[in-house]
Order: C-alpha cells, then sequence, then structure tokens
C-alpha cells in the first residue's frame, strides 16, 4: 500500500466516506475492479445453491458494487451503511437492492432468520475503532456478530473481506464472532503476495464444516510461465517495437474509457507518429 | 478554490435530479425491526407512514417469491401493504395451495418488488420512535442513549 496511514484512523466512517470519497468509488476503475474481484470471491465462499435465487446482505455496501456482483449472480440483497453520501452515490448508480442507513455496531435491525447468507468487502476493520467516547469495540462487534447470526438462516454463511491492521484485530474480531455462536475462521488468499493478498472472514452458520481453501496463485503459475516464454520468444525473433507501443496506447485508451472519459475513436492513424511535415 | 465549489455544486445538482430510482420495498420492511432500541422487545412490524411511494417493474422470478413467502411474516406483509394502500388482492391468511396460484404469485411479486417508497417513515410500535425514510432509504441510525 502506497499510504501508510489508514482512512479508519483519519476520521468515522460516516464523515470519511463524504461525496469526494464516494465520487471516487464511481470513477476510479482500479478501486472498482478490486472491489468486483473480492465481491466475486465473497460469493464463491459463500458457496449457495446453484441455479437459486437467495436473499442476501450487503454490509457496508457503500456505493453498492459488491451489490451489483450479487446481482449479476441473480440474488436479491439488502445493503446497510452508515454514510450517506456513499447510499446517495449507490442510488445514483441504480443498483438493485434496497439500502438502509445503519450503524453496524449498533446492530442489525432485522428480523430472525430473513437471509440466505451475508457478503461484507472492506468494512469490519471499522467496527474496531472507537470514534465516539461511548463506543466500545469489543461490545460493538459482539452486539453486531449476534444480530447477524440471529437474522441468518440455520446452515448459511458470512463472508467479510477486510484489511486487518494487525493481528490483535483479527484476533478481536474473530473472537467475537466466535462469541456470538458462529463458526468458521480466516481464509488467506494468496498469502506469500503483499498485493495481492487478500484475508476472508468465513463465518458459518449451524455445525462444524470445513473450511473453504484458499488460492495460493499456483493454480495460474504455470499459464504465467508460458505466457512469458512465448514473450521471450516474440522478443529474440525482433518483434515488432511500434506495435508493442499502439498496444499499450490503445490498452491505456480502453481503460480512460472504462473510466467514463471523453476519448477519441480508434482508428488507423492511432499512435502513428505525425510526419515531419508540420 | 471557487472552481472546486463550483465542480462540487454540479456534482450535487446531477445526484439530485437522478435521485429516487431504488427505494425502500415492502421485502425490505418485513424484515426490519426497531429492537436495536434498547427498550424495545420486539418492535415489529413497523408502521409506514408514506408521502410519496412509486412503482417500478421488475423481472418475474417465481422461484425467489416462492422461496420468500416461506419466510414472510404474512400478517407484516398485510400491515405494510395497508399502510401504502396496496392490500387490495391479498388474502387475509396465505391459502393452502399458494405455490401453484400463479395469480397470487403475481400479486405478491408486485406488492413486494414493484412498489417503492421514496419519503416518508417507519415508526416503532412499541416507543413510536421514527425512522425517517428519504431518497428511498430508511435512516435507522441510533443516538448513542438509545442503544
Amino acid at each position: 500500500m502506497a499510504s501508510t496511514r489508514r482512512p479508519e484512523h483519519l476520521a468515522p466512517p460516516e464523515l470519511y466516506y463524504n461525496e469526494v470519497e464516494a465520487k471516487k468509488y464511481t470513477q476510479n476503475s482500479r478501486i472498482i475492479e478490486v472491489q468486483e474481484k473480492c465481491s466475486a470471491r465473497a460469493l464463491e465462499l459463500l458457496a449457495l445453491p446453484d441455479d437459486e435465487p437467495c436473499f442476501l446482505l450487503d454490509l457496508g455496501c457503500g456505493s453498492g458494487l459488491s451489490g451489483e456482483a450479487i446481482t449479476e449472480n441473480g440474488h436479491y440483497w439488502t445493503g446497510f451503511d452508515i454514510s450517506q453520501a456513499m447510499l446517495d452515490v449507490a442510488v445514483e448508480r441504480e443498483v438493485e437492492g434496497d439500502m438502509v442507513l445503519s450503524d453496524l455496531g449498533q446492530g442489525l435491525p432485522l428480523r430472525p432468520a430473513s437471509y440466505d447468507g451475508a457478503i461484507s468487502i472492506s468494512a469490519i476493520q471499522w467496527l474496531c475503532n472507537a470514534d465516539k467516547k461511548e463506543h466500545v469495540p469489543a461490545k460493538r462487534l459482539y452486539k453486531f456478530f449476534m444480530t447477524l447470526y440471529a437474522c441468518l438462516c440455520r446452515g448459511s454463511r458470512a463472508v467479510f473481506q477486510f484489511y486487518p491492521e494487525n493481528d490483535k484485530q483479527v484476533e478481536l474480531i474473530v473472537s467475537q464472532a466466535m462469541k456470538a455462536g458462529f463458526t468458521g475462521g480466516l481464509v488467506v488468499d494468496f498469502p506469500n503476495s503483499t498485493k495481492a493478498k487478500k484475508i476472508f472472514l468465513v463465518l458459518m452458520t449451524g455445525g462444524r464444516t470445513a473450511l473453504p481453501k484458499a488460492l495460493t496463485g499456483e493454480e495460474s503459475s504455470q499459464q504465467q510461465h508460458t505466457q512469458a516464454l512465448y514473450e521471450r520468444r516474440d522478443r529474440t525473433r525482433g518483434f515488432n517495437r511500434t506495435n508493442l507501443k499502439r498496444e499499450w496506447i490503445l490498452r491505456k485508451k480502453e481503460r480512460r474509457r472504462k473510466q467514463g472519459r471523453d476519448v477519441r475513436p480508434d482508428s488507423k492513424f492511432t499512435a502513428r507518429k505525425r510526419s515531419g511535415k508540420f | 478554490m471557487k472552481t472546486l465549489l463550483q465542480l462540487s455544486n454540479i456534482f450535487h445538482d446531477r445526484i439530485n435530479t437522478i435521485k429516487s430510482i431504488r427505494n425502500m420495498k415492502l421485502i425490505t420492511h418485513n424484515m426490519l425491526t426497531s429492537n436495536a432500541l434498547k427498550t424495545v422487545k420486539e418492535g415489529y412490524p413497523l408502521q409506514i407512514y408514506v408521502d410519496e411511494v412509486k412503482q417500478v417493474d421488475v423481472d418475474f422470478q417465481q422461484q425467489f417469491i416462492t422461496k420468500t413467502v416461506s419466510k414472510l411474516n404474512w400478517k407484516a406483509l398485510l400491515f405494510g401493504a395497508k399502510c401504502i394502500g396496496h392490500s387490495e388482492g391479498l388474502p387475509e391468511t396465505l391459502p393452502e395451495n399458494w405455490e401453484s396460484n400463479d395469480e397470487l404469485l403475481k400479486k405478491l411479486h408486485h406488492v413486494l418488488l414493484e412498489i417503492e417508497v421514496i419519503t416518508g417513515s417507519l415508526e416503532c410500535p412499541e416507543t413510536k420512535r421514527r425512522f425517517p425514510i428519504s431518497n428511498g432509504i430508511p435512516n435507522m441510525l441510533l443516538n448513542e442513549d438509545e442503544v
């Protein structure tokens, strides 16, 4: 991470995620991509029954990026978030789910056994902070997990992707979840990479089940290796450098198009040098 | 500085013009309670006060409706539908053969997913504490002394 400062230390979530910060979640293609990947993986870890629409919770739904992943998988969802600005962005983005403005640390205002599962992307580390003098993180976490346990159907799961600050935080979160009745534990994807490493807390209701396997990156390493070989071969055979440059420019234009910027259409003149006459 | 302010104003206006697209539906109302309040035991069902409702079109998916009905609190659904004035056609109790009753399932789909409350409020039946709904989003935040 480039910045050593964590957003939790700057301000409480309802103030940190203001209009400016919320806007990033509609325009920054990197944030969007990371969020989409995390949501897809969280849904995979939920292990929902195939071909059956489910009713899910999205805790800390923010601008609804994770909710969109749920919709794409054919499920319905209700989102909870504490930031009005983020929810306004979600409304603007026309996401499919219903949203409620609420503080997770105050407990979920929901009826028992009403949801088939829950996902949460980069949200619960916020609960480890005491932003007001009445806040006791352990108590807030316990209340949250307790109400979550109650509103899930038996046998369903809750998957949290989060960025813990240190081991103590992980222990705090996991211990409060266990105290509330959940079983389960951490699934760490790509543990050997600082950049791709993602930590998921997989909580299960009703009985002990084996934790799903983490991704290690070795699944695709063979493929990457072959790709690297090809690239080296191309280079030794005198691969056309101008073509490389054109591809780079096309990629960059595509990326900026995704960000919703005004980009000139691609043509045969794209990435060509101007002639000397100019 | 001035241009930044202007920009943020433009952004604000843009939000305001396209507001109220997704809003609170009865399916959410059926799940919501006010039991996070410290003195409240059940806090269910919440009374809905409506200032503005809207109808939208959502694709009918029979499997989801069938699955949801078993989880619904029927009384609360009737109560909610009455609050927003869309209870006609809903039987007092869930009939025996509801799973094969296409008409009823379609009606349920309409009531649960296609009617949205844009502005209004929810009221706790025990403490009469009101939770405002604005921009289609119910505000369930509590003050620290209410937790």
